[in-house]
């Protein structure tokens, strides 16, 4: 039963960075006419393997200095990127939407995937209790 | 629940772009007029958007700055029979380039279409966050 219970945890923390990572994606398109954005995303794999080793939500910040502050306070994104500019445009902005629409329904994509195999997950539990209650 | 974070960040910019439209709208209404209500000819106007932190260093919302009035040169019309002809026979007419506003117009109208459906996908995110453990 140990195992069912922690594999729950690995999804609820692969769910908690997708919708920050939903986030993220929704700002791009948001400031996809500000002059100067930068967009921005996360390195999904390395905040994940963050996340499972413990550090926090997979975005917590190294301190190499004992004058840094842990950035434990908020959301700290240890894994943001910012993104690799395809069409420069003359205001600065690196928002490119058909990239960003992508990746956008990709994650809406995987965040469903995640809530379907938790509730499968959930249902195989259920199933084990009730197995010999015929 | 920070998906949340992602209707605000989606209503700030739909805000800022409908401000766009709303300014698209009356540099159109004005492209033929002469006078303004400050006596001078009509100055087309345009916003300026700003990225915005909401709630987290994640979630970046735009908001409207400020307003800006075009610096072109007014249209200058010869029309010595207009009573509002200055000496040599010209009337200023507002600097709005009416092609301009109509890009802009689109561009403004799409942007605020994405952001209505990026709303849509954080909703039904939620919508399935809701059904686990339904089935």
């Amino acid at each position: 039963m140990a195992g069912l219970a922690q594999n729950i945890e690995v999804f609820s923390k692969a769910l908690n960075l997708r919708t920050q990572r939903h986030q993220i994606l929704a700002s791009n398109i948001a400031n996809a006419d500000t002059p100067g954005y930068k967009a921005r995303d996360m390195d999904f794999a390395k905040a994940m393997q963050g996340a499972l080793a413990g550090r926090g939500d997979g975005a917590a910040l190294a301190r190499t200095s004992s004058g840094h502050m842990d950035g434990s306070g908020g959301a700290a994104f240890g894994h943001l990127q910012y993104r690799k500019e395809t069409q420069s445009a003359v205001d600065g902005n690196t928002v490119d939407m058909d990239v960003e629409r992508a990746q956008i329904s990709e994650n809406a994509v995987q965040y469903q995937v995640l809530t379907r195999l938790i509730g499968d997950r959930l249902q195989s539990m259920r199933t084990a209790i009730s197995s010999n209650q015929g | 629940m920070s998906l949340f974070n992602v209707f605000n960040v989606s209503a700030s910019a739909m805000t800022a772009q409908s401000m766009r439209l709303n300014a698209v709208a009356s540099n159109l209404a004005n492209a033929d007029s002469i006078v303004s209500a400050d006596g001078k000819p009509y100055r087309g106007k345009q916003v300026v958007f700003e990225a915005t932190p909401m709630g987290g260093t994640a979630s970046m919302g735009v908001r409207v700055t400020k307003v800006v009035e075009s610096a072109a040169p007014p249209r200058m019309v010869y029309d010595p029979k207009n009573p509002a002809a200055d000496e040599k026979g010209y009337v200023a007419f507002s600097n709005v380039n009416v092609v301009e506003e109509m890009t802009n117009m689109i561009s403004a109208s799409r942007s605020y279409q994405t952001n209505v459906e990026v709303l849509n996908t954080a909703k039904s995110m939620l919508l399935q966050t809701l059904q686990i453990g339904q089935g």
